[in-house]
């Protein structure tokens, strides 16, 4: 059957020049993954070694068997929950503030040459004050309670929402708004069409360095004057040697700081599904 | 209807500081009518037509246009954030936006893109839903600002056989502000030469409908209008 075998090598030729290509490129994918992880794991691992031959004391750094086991103990008991529950509480309420607050005043100064003038120049010099320096202010204006915590974090993630949308309202492209001119939309048409959505991209930005600022407040706030939340506990901890637990509060901080980032990307991959992929931060 | 004029232009005059860039200019354009405006850079008229279409102020003399006028500039000037049909229909009362808006994009032939996103279009398709965005109004008064300047060369043609479709179906009066002088000679009934302001020569084009590029009138209207505008080598050619 000459037909036959001319076929089926015209048919495997292809495929077979193919599949190498395919299966390196399958090995080589987790392999990849794996080499990136090799280092974390041996760090790791050196680390536990170390403290089960003594050289790192328990009093400096606590073994990574030891941490795991802490913060098992401290969600059973209900510790780290109930913390990790206040922090969280007041690092939003804060933060919820800030994009309010942030919000208006960025629509006011963007929108009026007016607003501009009366609110741009102080939101400019206070961004340049150290927020953090500003706690013992706030402990002596407004106590322990709960309001100089969430002020705190307020007042820190509100620049980075209001410089960022600023700008997006006043970087709206002038053309556009031409554009709008010409269909006679109204000005209300005109901001919820062109100036609103023109600015998002900026102001999301604005809101990812809010949420990791909201975080860092957060850990100061708690850990100078706190009965409950992540910071108390950790400072608690700190009475007691117990490294244990300022490292599981440590994780815990991470873990809040990569996952708040990763909800703003969500949110801008779903609102800024127009542009180009390629374009996409 | 048809001897009434849409624009009435009397002595315009517009200047930016030192530089006048239009002269008491007086121009009028009847209903229906496709007037094509060509010049140099630099003659005035893309502030001509930003005058007409009420994005420039009238400092100096008066000028009279309809209500329902639309503008398709040089680039598209699609919302990149809403879809091509929310482009279309954007600013349209009433419940019924979004047929109409697909009405107008099936009209210039984009009837399978209402739901892409601007930034996903070519140029030409980009072109198109501008042209429907504005023709989906209905407009007594159709402004094209080099509408098809930045196109590639068979896109234009493309384009430019498309208007003139769309003329005919319409019949609203047109202002094509171009400087592609067979552009003119295919699409208009009557040029208007620019120079420095001034009207310098207004050119009746009289030859039949559908016209194509190798109408045997266009090289001595060609020899004309390139005269006027000052192309004494290609006029003498």
């Amino acid at each position: 059957m000459p037909d036959g075998s001319v076929h089926d090598w015209n048919r495997a030729g292809p495929a077979a020049a193919q599949a190498p290509t395919v299966v390196r490129q399958r090995l080589r994918a987790p392999g990849r993954g794996w080499r990136r992880l090799a280092s974390p794991i041996a760090i790791i691992c050196l680390w536990q070694t170390g403290a089960w031959l003594g050289i790192i004391p328990a009093q400096t750094l606590a073994a990574p068997l030891r941490i795991g086991r802490t913060a098992a103990g401290l969600l059973g008991d209900g510790t780290l929950g109930h913390n990790l529950l206040v922090s969280l509480l007041r690092a939003c309420a804060g933060l919820a503030l800030a994009v309010a607050a942030g919000t208006v005043l960025a629509l006011a100064a963007g929108l009026s040459r007016l607003g501009e003038a009366a609110i741009d120049p102080p939101m400019q010099m206070g961004r340049t004050l150290p927020v953090l320096a500003m706690v013992p202010l706030f402990i002596l204006w407004f106590g322990i309670g709960e309001t100089p915590k969430i002020g705190l974090v307020a007042l820190g993630a509100v620049f980075p929402i209001y410089l960022n949308l600023f700008k997006g309202v006043r970087g709206v492209d002038p053309k556009l708004l031409e554009m709008a001119r010409t269909l006679g939309l109204t000005r209300w048409q005109t901001l919820r069409h062109v100036v609103l959505p023109g600015a998002l991209p900026d102001f999301l930005l604005g809101l990812r360095f809010a949420v990791g600022i909201s975080w860092l407040m957060l850990v100061v706030a708690e850990q100078v004057n706190a009965n409950s939340g992540l910071g108390h506990m950790m400072m608690d901890a700190q009475e007691f040697l117990r490294t244990d637990i300022i490292l599981v509060g440590l994780f815990v901080y991470a873990l809040l700081g990569l996952l708040s980032d990763q909800a703003v990307r969500l949110i801008e991959a779903r609102t800024l599904a127009w542009r180009p992929t390629g374009a996409r931060g | 209807m048809a001897d009434q004029p849409v624009i009435r232009i009397d002595r315009l005059s517009r200047s930016f500081g030192e530089t006048t860039v239009l002269h008491g200019l007086s121009l009028q354009i009847d209903a229906g009518e496709f007037v094509a405006l060509i010049g140099r850079s630099g003659s005035g008229k893309t502030t001509l037509l930003r005058t007409v279409a009420g994005l420039d102020p009238v400092t100096e003399g008066r000028v009279e246009v309809p209500d329902n006028r639309a503008v398709v500039f040089q680039e598209a000037r699609l919302l990149p954030w809403r879809r091509v049909w929310q482009n279309v229909a954007l600013g349209l009362d009433g419940p019924d936006g979004r047929e109409r808006a697909r009405a107008a994009l099936a009209e210039v032939g984009l009837g399978h893109r209402l739901e892409a996103w601007p930034l996903t279009l070519s140029g030409g398709e980009a072109q198109r839903a501008g042209l429907a965005r504005a023709l989906v109004r209905a407009p007594a008064l159709l402004l094209l600002d080099e509408p098809f300047a930045s196109l590639d060369a068979l896109t234009r043609l493309r384009m430019q056989a498309l208007v003139a479709e769309l003329w005919r179906r319409h019949r609203c009066a047109v202002l094509l502000v171009t400087h592609d002088v067979d552009e003119a000679l295919l699409l208009a009934d009557r040029v208007v030469v620019l120079d420095g302001g001034r009207l310098e020569r207004t050119v009746a084009i009289d030859l039949p409908r559908p016209r194509r590029h190798d109408d045997p009138g266009f090289p001595r209207l060609r020899r004309t209008l390139l005269s006027s505008l000052g192309v004494a080598d290609a006029a003498a050619a």
